[in-house]
């Protein structure tokens, strides 16, 4: 039988281990699976190369396992926020490296290695420093730049429901980065607030079918008094 | 409107951001699918002409988004780039990071709207970083934005507050792209950029196309 569902944040990050590759979902305050986040500090596992859209905001969640001294490297697009003091800090003092990639660059880098692809050919960040001196080539009149996938040996998620099989499906803009991230991973662990028996999950709603996905943890959720998601939620 | 006086001391009036977002949201086509840029961009979104129907696409994956919420019935799973409350109109659509980003690179966003800290009479643009040393660099979408849109247009103040001209001949704040601006809507003037350079589209009241050219340093052709 196949049955994805850990008992705890714990039990389903077990087994990360240090200098790891963690791919990270959500984008503001959608979508980021902030009990897996704390779940990661309290496990230990460090010099972590963290990917994200951003680079931590506040105190809490990727801010705080900044702030643990548990990354090494930071891949995202967009770091500097009104509230990324802890990024800022330790990117100042030389502590942690960081990698500035267009986020678009970033998606298609993490779909392309789940999808196997060895490297494309894009023109986004043609001619600016982004580029770096990667190899470029002109096709059909036009300049591309050729970006590498990126690799996570675990990524972190939030979906909405799923089943035991690992099928998940996401709310609203919360979705963002989860997809491509469940596909490039080595192991992916995602939470979800609701587990569907077997079967009852619309297969044409289906977003992210089991075959991406190692680990399910089942986790509460925070709404405001619209039924919208509460930013402490986040 | 705010009155200024130029070199040659001719009055003209500067547009207002409100009338500046106004004077972009008439060029936007009925049909049109647009991603407006965080900050003065999202202006737009409230002087849309009505009668149009115009599909606003978000970088966080979602095309229809609709305004801000009434108090109280927020959602922070559904929130815009600028990462504040918005909604879905009928008809929108959730999709991923990848597919919303390959709306963009795949030519399928008809008009993206960016601020700019400078833009070359080729369309050259910069808006991510100023390249000081100590700056934190941010670049999130715009690289991909500018680059892979049907067409971009730059919304700013044509002079920053020192007075100097944001269209430039070559920028000299690192780049977001090449070419890649083909119309720079700014509170005197509009200008559409092209491979020779400047093409002048209208100017706000008093002020002349050689008045302008005085201002910016730059050719503007008629």
């Amino acid at each position: 039988m196949i049955d994805k569902i850990a008992s705890s944040v714990a039990d389903a990050l077990a087994g990360v281990r240090d200098g790891a590759t963690v791919l990270i979902g959500g984008f503001g305050t959608a979508g980021i699976p902030g009990e897996l986040i704390d779940g990661l500090i309290a496990q230990g596992a460090r010099d972590l190369t963290v990917v994200n859209n951003n680079a931590g905001n506040g105190d809490t969640g990727l801010a705080a396992l900044l702030e643990a001294g548990r990354v090494r490297k930071i891949i995202c697009s967009f770091p500097r926020q009104a509230d990324s003091h802890v990024f800022d800090a330790l990117y100042r003092s030389g502590k942690l490296e960081l990698e500035l990639v267009p986020q678009g660059n970033l998606a298609e880098r993490i779909r392309a290695a789940g999808a196997g692809i060895g490297a494309f050919f894009c023109p986004t960040g043609f001619g600016t420093e982004l580029a770096g001196q990667r190899e470029t080539r002109e096709i059909d009149g036009r300049q591309y730049v050729l970006e590498y996938p990126i690799h996570g040996d675990v990524a972190l998620i939030k979906a909405e429901r799923g089943d035991r099989w690992g099928n998940l499906t996401y709310r609203k803009a919360a979705r963002n980065f989860g997809p491509v991230m469940a596909m490039a991973a080595k192991k992916t662990i995602a939470t979800v607030h609701e587990i569907a028996e077997l079967g009852t999950l619309d297969p044409e709603n289906i977003v992210t079918p089991g075959i991406f996905v190692h680990r399910l943890v089942r986790i509460d959720r925070v709404a405001t008094q619209a039924g919208g998601f509460a930013r402490k939620a986040a | 409107m705010t009155q200024m006086t130029n070199s040659s001391t001719t009055p003209y009036t500067r547009r207002t951001k409100d009338e500046l977002a106004r004077r972009v949201a008439q060029d936007i086509f009925d049909g049109a699918v647009v991603n407006l840029g965080i900050g003065q961009p999202t202006l737009v979104a409230n002087h849309l002409p009505p009668g149009r129907e115009i599909i606003l696409h978000s970088e966080n994956g979602i095309l229809g988004m609709g305004p801000a919420p009434a108090a109280g019935d927020e959602d922070f799973d559904l929130i815009n780039a600028g990462k504040q409350p918005v909604t879905l109109l009928p008809g929108g659509a959730y999709f991923h990071h990848a597919d919303s980003f390959a709306m963009m690179r795949g030519g399928h966003l008809d008009i993206c709207v960016l601020g700019a800290f400078q833009v070359s009479a080729t369309g050259d643009l910069a808006n991510w970083h100023t390249g000081e040393p100590g700056a934190i660099p941010a670049v999130g979408g715009a690289m991909d934005l500018a680059t892979g849109a049907k067409q971009t247009w730059v919304m700013m103040d044509l002079l920053t507050k020192k007075g100097e001209s944001k269209l430039v001949r070559q920028c000299s704040y690192p780049l977001t792209g090449i070419g890649c601006v083909k119309r720079v809507y700014s509170d005197i003037a509009t200008l559409e950029c092209t491979p020779q350079g400047l093409k002048l589209v209208d100017t706000v009241e008093g002020l002349t196309r050689e008045q302008l050219e005085a201002l910016i340093g730059l050719p503007v052709a008629a």
